[in-house]
């Protein structure tokens, strides 16, 4: 089900996407494409709709008009439930705010994408905590434990089920300059490994670390840049 | 998963967990409660009236005027008497089981003198009642059976002892009687009746504030000899289980023969005092059986209105339960938007989050309702003993009907929520919104 028209290298592309919130034009008429592999910086400031296009491509909302293709399947075209199972199967979620399910520990949080996704397995779950540096806390309540510490549990649950494309929003926007460089190497290891990563931030630094970058503004793709 | 999930949301959720156990915990008592009392009160108001006596009353025919005109409460004069030997089909009847006693009664009058008074007391004329006390019953069905005063006046409060009927040398007193002609436990006395003579002794006194408290209560082959009316019996009380009087046997009470023949089976099926009565007299050749109307039908209708007024309540505050209960499962999803708009982003199908919350709000009913229902039996007992001074007898049926409410009302008050958790989208959460 990889192909519909596209070269085997493309995850994700955007015709003509747009969304509107009554007048106002969130999205207007982006087109995007995104290789399997790439690592994508998405800057711009704030209400330029960076958030609102990470969900039209994370299958958690719908353009208003235009075409997502994701993993070459039509996502405009998709009923709700269909929708889920391509967030669930494709897709791998990393906020801003490190959401976390309050009354479930550190590999509970894991464990319940796994649930929706398959089947729990506590030792795998506690192989992905390992992985983001966290063996040791893996019974800590996310009260427990620190900004960074809650978004690589999030990182961790964003990368156990494989997902094809990692979708970051602000990953590093509430974490100090430590928390932020493991988060990065992270997401190099994942990028190294092949994942496709599409990193929104405000950051220049952290821009600076995907191959390519995009800003927008009002909605709209205003300039790219390619990095090394 | 899911249960480790549901748990832990039980165990360190927020999101007023407690209110809804509570509140589903205060109107699954109050349905335990009324719904018990409900169930329980009818019996036991009719079980109450066995305490007042009798519910029906048997006599012989009389003469047509005096028939309906004094009712039952007319003397024995001018009516047929019964004859004793008749007296065990009483317990033959197709209610058989609900007559819990009964006993004869054969009034007559005679001449009192005690045995070596000293001045000569001079005689003076007395009620007497033969009845049975304790008789052992041979009935035609070949079952045994025991009727008699002792099960029908349970509650007299007898000096001395009650007596057996063979005891043909000793007699019970009222109290007024014992007052009044100076007599004591152990004094011995002579009746001259219209048959004959007899010399008593006096075993147990009795308290009653009826005319039985001016009476001598001796066994009625005893009384049968002294008015010399051998086989007689005046009057029968009857104390059987009753089934509140409706419609249906306020009718029938009037007139028998007015009704359909489906109407007259459940009537002759269903134990109303009236169709017990006259069941009684189907079995007594030439006897009129009534009941007690005054006690049963009012004691009815109030079970009636009692009974309308409890479910009125239950149902109110059922509704009441729903309508919190609505409120604080909204509040407590809005409180846990981010929560369920992260778990759909990870995947969760509407459905698979709608079973989770579900199967919490199941959890949390589950420990209210049962909280509920031990404290409504409580709380029914309570009001068994104040308002109808009986216990309450908790019953499989009242707690299966009131976990089936709690049930409907818990999921009838989560349904606005369910609409609001599949509206939910993942995108408006993580929004930030
Ligand atoms: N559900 C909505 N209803 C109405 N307007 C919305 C909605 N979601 C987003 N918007 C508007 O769309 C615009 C883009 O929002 P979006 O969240 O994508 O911005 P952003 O680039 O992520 O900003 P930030 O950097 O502050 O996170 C904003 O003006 C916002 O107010
Ligand atoms: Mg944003």
């Amino acid at each position: 089900m990889n192909q519909t028209g596209l070269t085997g290298e493309t995850l994700l592309e955007l015709r003509q996407v747009s969304k509107s919130y009554g007048d106002l034009h969130a999205l207007s008429q982006v087109d995007l494409t995104v290789p399997t592999g790439q690592w994508l910086s998405i800057v711009g400031p704030s209400g330029s709709g960076k958030t609102t296009l990470m969900n039209i491509v994370g299958a958690m909302d719908k353009a208003t008009s235009g075409t997502v293709l994701l993993d070459g399947v039509e996502l405009s075209q998709l009923r709700p439930k269909d929708l889920t199972t391509i967030r669930r199967d494709t897709v791998g979620l990393i906020f801003q705010k490190f959401h976390l399910i309050p009354h479930l520990n550190a590999v509970e949080n894991v464990m319940v994408a796994q649930y929706y996704h398959s089947m729990p397995d506590e030792a795998e779950a506690l192989a992905a905590l390992t992985r983001v540096g966290l063996a040791g806390r893996a019974s800590h309540r996310p009260a427990q434990l620190s900004g960074g510490e809650q978004q690589r549990v999030c990182i961790a649950r964003a990368l156990i089920n494989y997902p094809k494309l990692i979708l970051a929003d602000e990953p590093t926007g509430n974490l100090d300059a430590a928390n932020e460089l493991i988060v990065l190497d992270l997401f190099h290891s994942l990028h190294a490994e092949g994942t496709t990563l599409i990193v929104v931030t405000h950051d220049p630094e952290v821009a600076r670390q995907g191959q390519r970058e995009i800003a927008l503004d009002h909605g709209k793709v205003v300039s790219e840049v390619r990095h090394g | 998963m899911f249960f480790r999930m549901v748990r832990h949301a039980l165990a360190r959720g927020q999101g007023g967990r407690v209110m809804i156990a509570a509140t589903t915990a205060l109107g699954a008592a109050v349905a335990t409660a009324m719904l018990g009392i409900m169930f329980d009160v009818g019996d036991k108001v009719n079980q109450e009236l066995k305490t007042y006596g009798a519910n029906i009353v048997v006599q012989g025919h009389g003469a047509a005027v005096l028939d309906g005109l004094y009712d039952i409460e007319s003397t024995a004069v001018g009516r047929t008497p019964l004859a004793e030997s008749d007296l065990p089909k009483i317990k033959t009847i197709f209610w058989a089981f609900n007559i819990l006693g009964f006993a004869p009664f054969l009034e007559s009058q005679a001449a009192l003198s005690q045995d070596g008074a000293d001045p000569p007391a001079p005689e003076s004329l007395v009620d007497v009642r033969g009845t049975w006390f304790a008789q052992p019953l041979d009935l035609p069905t070949g079952e045994h059976a025991v009727a008699g005063l002792a099960a029908l006046r349970s509650w007299w409060e007898v000096e001395g002892g009650w007596i057996a009927d063979a005891d043909r040398e000793l007699a019970m007193i009222g109290s007024g009687l014992a007052a009044s002609q100076d007599l004591a436990l152990g004094d011995r006395f002579t009746l001259t009746g219209s048959g004959g003579q007899v010399s008593l002794r006096v075993a147990g006194i009795i308290s009653s504030s009826a005319e039985e408290d001016q009476a001598v209560i001796i066994p009625l082959a005893t009384a049968q000899a002294l008015a010399g009316r051998p086989g007689e019996v005046d009057t029968v009380e009857v104390s059987a289980l009753t089934t509140p009087d409706n419609d249906l046997a306020r009718r029938a009470a009037r007139n028998p023969d007015a009704l359909s023949i489906s109407e007259w089976e459940t009537w002759y099926c269903t134990a109303y005092a009236s169709s017990i009565a006259y069941q009684i007299e189907e079995v007594m050749p030439g006897a009129v059986a009534k009941p007690v109307r005054a006690i049963t039908e009012s004691s009815g209708s109030v079970l009636e209105k009692t009974s309308l007024l409890m479910l009125l309540v239950t149902v109110l505050s059922l509704i009441a339960s729903a309508l919190a209960i609505a409120n604080l499962v909204t509040a407590s999803v809005i409180e846990r938007a981010p929560q369920i708009g992260l778990l759909k982003a990870v995947g969760a199908s509407d459905g698979a989050v709608v079973r989770l919350v579900l199967a919490e709000l199941a959890a949390i009913a589950l420990a209210g309702g049962a909280a509920g229902y031990g404290l409504g039996l409580v709380f029914g007992q309570l009001v068994g003993q104040v308002v109808f001074s009986s216990s309450i007898t908790p019953r499989p049926v009242v707690a299966g009907l009131v976990a089936a409410l709690v049930l409907l009302v818990v999921l009838g008050g989560s349904l606005p929520s369910i609409r609001l958790l599949v509206r939910l989208r993942p995108a408006d959460v993580l929004h930030g919104r």
